[in-house]
Formats: C-alpha cells, sequence, structure tokens
C-alpha cells in the first residue's frame, strides 16, 4: 500500500523528515506517536503534496505510484486522504457543492459515471448521519462556523464519502469530548474493511482504546526511533518518552 | 495634440438637426486638446495606443452573425462597424413603444431626440464629445407614458478590423413607463468603438439596463451609460466588462427628482494584458434618493484593472442613503489594480458608506480543495467566483442570468493563475 524509504523534508529550508521509513501493508493500522515538533503533522503534510514542504531525499509510493511526483489533487484520486488536525474554514463554498465535486472527481479517476444530484445527496446524508452532524451542514458553508469537534466529524464524513485507499489522521481526537471521540472512531472502524489501511497520528493512548492499531510507531526528530505493536502505545501513556532520552520529556512537558 | 483627434476634428461634417450639439462639442474637443499623461481622468489609462493612429471611416461591412443569449426574446438592433444594420421600420415593437433611427426626418421625433442627445452626458467625457460630433448611426427608443414594456431590447454592436465605430443610443421613458434595454459590444481585432447611451427616465419610470462590454484583444472601446432619474425613478444595471488594449466606461447617473433609487452591479474579468476602466459618478442633486453600486472584478495576469467611483451628495440631497463598494480579486503578482471610491458629502443628514479590498488567492483553502481531488480550475471557480456569482444571482432576467453564469465562470477558469 504506502512505502516509505529514507524520506528527507524541509519547510522553509528547516530539515523536519530526517530519514524516514515506514510500510503500510493493505488493511493495516499504524499509529503514529511522538513528541511535539517531532515531524508527525509534517509528514501528513509532505505526503499530501502540501506548496513549501520540499522533499530533498528519498521515496514514498503509493499501491506502486511514486506519490512524489504527482499534483495534490493526483494524489487524492490515486487514494490517498488526510483528515486535518485544523481544516480550514471556507464560507462561501457549501459542504454539499465541494464534496459533490470532490465525489465525482474519485469516480472519474475509478471510471464510474458522476453522481447525479439526487444520488449523491442520499450519500451525504447517509454519511451525515453516521458522523451525527445535521443534515443543515451539507448547506453551510465548508466547517464555516463548526465548532472544533464538528470539524473533526466532517473530516470522517468526508472520508466515508471518499473511500480512499489510504487515511491518515492527523491529531483527530484532539480537543474532542470522550462522546465525540467515539464517534470519530466508530466513523473510523466502519470503513475498515480488510483493505483500506490507516495511520493514526495521536499524542494520546486514549483514541487507540477505540481504533486498534496493528502497529504503534514513535516518531522522533523526524524518524522513527521504535515501533511495536499496542503495547508500546501504553508504554508511552505511563512514562512518557522518557527512552528517548535528555531533551524529549522536556519538550512533552 | 494628437495625430488621431486632429483627423476627428477635420472630419467632422455638421449639417443635420443635431448641429448646435455637434458644433458645441467640436468646440470643446479643440479647446480641451488632448489630455496630458497626469490628467486625473487617464492618470491610469494611457491613451498612447490611440494617440498617434490615424481616424478612421466606419464603413458597411459585410454582415457579421450575432451572438445569442439562449432564451432571450429580444428586439435586436444590430450595429456593424458603426452602421446600423437592422430595418427598424420593419420590426415588430409592442405597443408603446417606438424605435427610430436617429436619422429620422420626422420633426417631433428629432425633436424628442434633441430633448435627449448630449442633454443626459456631461460634457467633460472626452470620448462623448467626439460621439457627438461624429456618430451618424443611432437609435430612439421612446416609450410611451405608463407602457410596460416585457419584451427587451438589445443593441448590438460589432466592430472589425480597421475601423473607427461611432454610435449612440438614445432613450425616453415617459412617467410610469418601463422597459429593458441591454447594451452589448464586440470585437477583437484592431479597431475603436466609441458607444454613448443616454436615458432620459420620467417619473415613476423603471429601466432595467445591461451593458455587456466584451471587447478583448486589440479593440479599443470608449463608450458609456448615462442616465437621468426624475421623481421615484428606479434604475437597476448590470454592467460586465473584459478588458482590452483600450476599453473604458463612463457611468454617470443623476438623481434629478427626488426617491429615484438606483442599483449597480458591475463586474470585470480581466486576463493577460488587458485593461478595463469603470468610471462611475453618481450625483444626488435631489433629496431622499438611494444609490447602491456594487464592482466587482478578478484580475490575471498582467491584466490592468481601474475602478473610480464617486458619489457626489449635492447640499440639497438631504436623506439620501449610498453606498458604494469595489472588491477585487487579483490572480497574479504582476497584475494591477488601481482603484478609487470617492464620496463627496455637502448635506449633513445622508448615510454613505464606500469600500474597495483586493485580496489574493488564499493557498491553504485551495489546497484543502486540492486534497479532496478536486481540480486546480474548479476549486479556483468554487474559492473566487462566489464574489462575482453573487452579482450573477441578482440579475433579474432569467435568459442573461442563464446565459451569463457559464461564461463567466469560463472565462474566470481559462486565467491563469501565476
Amino acid at each position: 500500500m504506502l512505502s516509505i524509504n529514507n524520506l528527507h523534508a524541509s519547510v522553509e529550508e528547516k530539515n523536519i523528515i530526517k530519514g524516514l521509513n515506514l510500510e503500510v501493508k493493505p488493511g493495516e493500522v499504524h499509529a503514529i506517536m511522538g513528541p511535539n515538533g517531532a515531524g508527525k503533522s509534517t509528514l501528513g503534510y509532505v505526503l499530501s503534496g502540501r506548496d513549501g514542504y520540499e522533499v530533498s531525499e528519498g521515496e514514498a509510493t503509493l499501491n506502486g505510484k511514486d506519490l512524489l511526483e504527482l499534483e495534490v489533487e493526483e494524489r487524492a484520486r490515486e487514494g490517498l486522504f488526510l483528515a486535518f488536525q485544523y481544516p480550514v474554514e471556507i464560507p462561501g463554498v457549501s459542504n454539499m457543492e465541494f464534496m459533490k465535486e470532490s465525489v465525482n472527481a474519485m469516480r472519474e479517476q475509478r471510471g464510474e459515471e458522476p453522481l447525479s444530484a439526487a444520488e449523491f445527496l442520499k450519500k451525504a446524508k447517509e454519511a451525515c448521519k453516521q458522523v451525527q452532524l445535521p443534515l443543515d451542514f451539507l448547506k453551510r458553508g465548508v466547517n464555516e462556523g463548526f465548532s472544533g469537534g464538528e470539524k473533526k466529524r466532517n473530516e470522517i464524513m468526508q472520508m466515508i464519502l471518499l473511500e480512499p485507499k489510504l487515511c491518515i489522521l492527523d491529531e483527530s481526537d484532539s480537543g474532542l469530548d470522550v462522546d465525540a471521540l467515539q464517534v470519530v472512531a466508530d466513523g473510523v472502524n466502519s470503513q475498515r474493511d480488510g483493505e483500506r489501511s490507516f495511520i493514526v497520528v495521536t499524542h494520546y493512548q486514549r483514541l487507540l482504546d477505540y481504533i486498534k492499531p496493528d502497529f504503534v510507531h514513535i516518531l522522533a526528530d523526524g524518524k522513527i526511533v521504535k515501533s511495536g505493536d499496542a503495547s508500546l502505545a501504553l508504554e508511552v501513556e505511563k512514562s512518557g518518552y522518557a527512552f528517548l532520552g535528555k531533551g524529549y520529556e522536556e519538550a512533552e512537558a | 495634440m494628437s495625430q488621431w483627434l486632429d483627423q476627428v476634428i477635420d472630419a467632422a461634417q455638421i449639417s443635420d438637426y443635431l448641429a448646435p450639439v455637434r458644433q458645441q462639442a467640436l468646440t470643446q474637443l479643440k479647446a480641451d486638446g488632448w489630455p496630458a499623461r497626469r490628467n486625473e481622468s487617464w492618470r491610469f489609462t494611457p491613451l498612447t495606443s490611440l494617440e498617434k493612429r490615424d481616424a478612421k471611416q466606419a464603413v458597411q461591412a459585410d454582415s457579421l452573425p450575432v451572438p445569442a443569449i439562449d432564451n432571450l426574446n429580444a428586439i435586436d438592433l444590430v450595429f456593424v462597424d458603426g452602421v446600423l444594420v437592422t430595418q427598424v421600420n420593419t420590426l415588430d415593437v409592442p405597443a408603446g413603444m417606438t424605435i427610430t433611427s436617429l436619422n429620422s426626418d420626422d420633426a417631433a421625433t428629432q425633436q424628442a431626440i434633441s430633448s435627449v442627445y448630449g442633454q443626459v452626458k456631461p460634457t467633460r467625457h472626452m470620448f462623448g464629445l467626439v460621439n457627438d460630433a461624429l456618430c451618424q448611426h443611432g437609435i430612439f427608443i421612446n416609450v410611451e407614458a405608463g407602457a410596460k414594456i416585457d419584451t427587451p431590447v438589445r443593441i448590438v454592436n460589432m466592430t472589425s478590423q480597421d475601423v473607427d465605430a461611432h454610435t449612440r443610443v438614445v432613450v425616453k421613458l415617459a412617467e410610469g413607463a418601463s422597459a429593458t434595454v441591454i447594451e452589448q459590444g464586440f470585437g477583437d481585432t484592431e479597431s475603436l468603438t466609441t458607444a454613448f447611451a443616454e436615458y432620459d427616465l420620467a417619473d415613476d419610470a423603471h429601466l432595467e439596463h445591461y451593458r455587456f462590454a466584451m471587447f478583448t484583444g486589440k479593440a479599443k472601446q470608449l463608450g458609456g451609460s448615462h442616465f437621468k432619474l426624475h421623481n421615484r425613478t428606479t434604475l437597476n444595471s448590470t454592467m460586465v466588462g473584459y478588458g482590452s488594449e483600450l476599453s473604458r466606461l463612463d457611468v454617470d447617473i443623476h438623481h434629478a427628482g427626488e426617491f429615484a433609487d438606483a442599483k449597480m452591479n458591475a463586474i470585470y474579468l480581466l486576463a493577460e494584458g488587458e485593461l478595463f476602466d469603470l468610471h462611475s459618478t453618481i450625483e444626488h442633486a435631489m433629496p431622499n434618493g438611494t444609490t447602491e453600486e456594487n464592482a466587482r472584478g478578478i484580475v490575471g495576469d498582467k491584466a490592468r484593472a481601474v475602478f473610480n467611483g464617486r458619489i457626489h451628495i449635492h447640499r440639497d440631497a438631504q436623506k439620501t442613503l449610498a453606498e458604494l463598494n469595489n472588491r477585487n480579486l487579483l490572480l497574479s503578482r504582476r497584475g494591477v489594480i488601481n482603484t478609487k471610491p470617492e464620496l463627496e458629502i455637502y448635506a449633513d443628514d445622508v448615510k454613505c458608506a464606500h469600500g474597495a479590498t483586493v485580496a489574493e488567492i488564499e493557498e491553504e483553502a485551495l489546497y484543502y480543495l486540492l486534497t479532496r481531488g478536486v481540480s486546480r480550475s474548479k476549486a479556483l471557480v468554487m474559492l473566487n467566483f462566489g464574489f462575482i456569482q453573487e452579482l450573477i444571482n441578482d440579475v433579474p432576467n432569467t435568459a442573461v442570468r442563464e446565459w451569463l453564469a457559464p461564461i463567466l465562470s469560463e472565462r474566470f477558469a481559462q486565467m491563469e493563475v501565476k
């Protein structure tokens, strides 16, 4: 599915990712944890192709396709989905208009006919229901005036509608209360089908109680420094990043 | 002085019933001369492409296919290269309205035309004076008191290669009359069009007005639409400007009666090296008038937009409500927007507001849409066309609205973001 090999990337000439390796197979859920400033969010931006994130070395392929050669929208159409930590508000563009365009772009990529307005509305309503967003959200501007939790649920709704191959969830748990966390986790779990893969970026073990990872990786200073199973997350929860050596404890505190 | 203006003045032949106005215009043109580079009215719109050019004659050209507005059931009046090619006397015109050529032999018609020709349009517009002096082809539309004309009248100016076209539209709506007039202009090859329109709108009259100035490339256009409003007159005007080597529209709305209401929306979409200049002046001479003017534009590549919007509230124009707003989106670092809203207020009990903004592409929002697989051009339309779409949605005529929406979004989608 996703194969990252010796990736180096920088923002404004500052090296953030420094030789990262990661292999994600179909159907797997990988959690990435790590102290602040380790490069967790940067990884999502680099893989999605955000302007200003320069790759200086290494490779990243999605199902054999060289991701780094593709435009942002082409990566998305290849099946890469990034759920943002802070989704941007876009007043003036309705959720409905945006998602219909988006869903049909994906369908075109797969050689399918575009959905009619009625067909799309039906799907969108179901997705809305699944993440417990009221239907009038579809008519509102993208994320406009949404609470933090509503924005996160909106991201999950988009994921459900777009049916991506690989989902990167960037701190989809931050700022959520327990109930909202449950909704988000249920949304994600409903999309696990043995084929779709997930990278769950989080600070807290809490989310991993709901979304069970197959692997947990610790990202520090732009590299994966330790990998393990779900028990690694519990270890981090208990004793922090002390095992990384001096400096990281303070960063986390 | 300019070679072009010298030749224009030499070419003027003044012998018809409009001679007094034509003579006056010529005298003023001679006195004013060619505008200096620092002249405020032309400060951002250089006339160099015209200055040393030869003045040209209007010659009868082959008739050109007139671009249709789908589902618009209008009376079409067509000028090709400055020559009126429509046989106005054979038109099927609704009761209450008459359409005649400016070259009418009828004394009453001539008198009616003379009461408007050069009377509504202020004399400070140089190219308006040129048009006063040179215009041989024009249309007079007269609507009787109380007549409500549903059928729009569309006036099309099509200008081809190597020609100077000077056309005029004169419209008189009597008390309580209503009508819809669409002025439309096309051309993309080396040419000059001065198309001026004067509207004299009596008490309680209602005019729905459109001006689509779609000259591009090397087609120069210097035109204007000028309105005189009386008691309780309502005007709803929508203008669309493309840019060309030299493209300028002057609009004047004169509140000469009380409780008149003017609404004006203007849209301009400029690409490549195009220039479009919109100068509007609203004169509130009488109390209780309202004006709402919204001008919105998108400027791409090396294009230049000039907007000058002036609202002048005279001492007696108490209780005026006037709003003027100009919003721009700049797509490119090389594009230029010169915007200047001006309020000049001499009455003390009025409500007025004005504002101008220039925005750029929001990269973060664009990135967000792209990460969902939306194509770049679609994403740009979604993000940046909304403020233009609002004005399109405001177009009162359904056929015009449905014709305009796709051609403008298409024009925008083809603009390059740099």
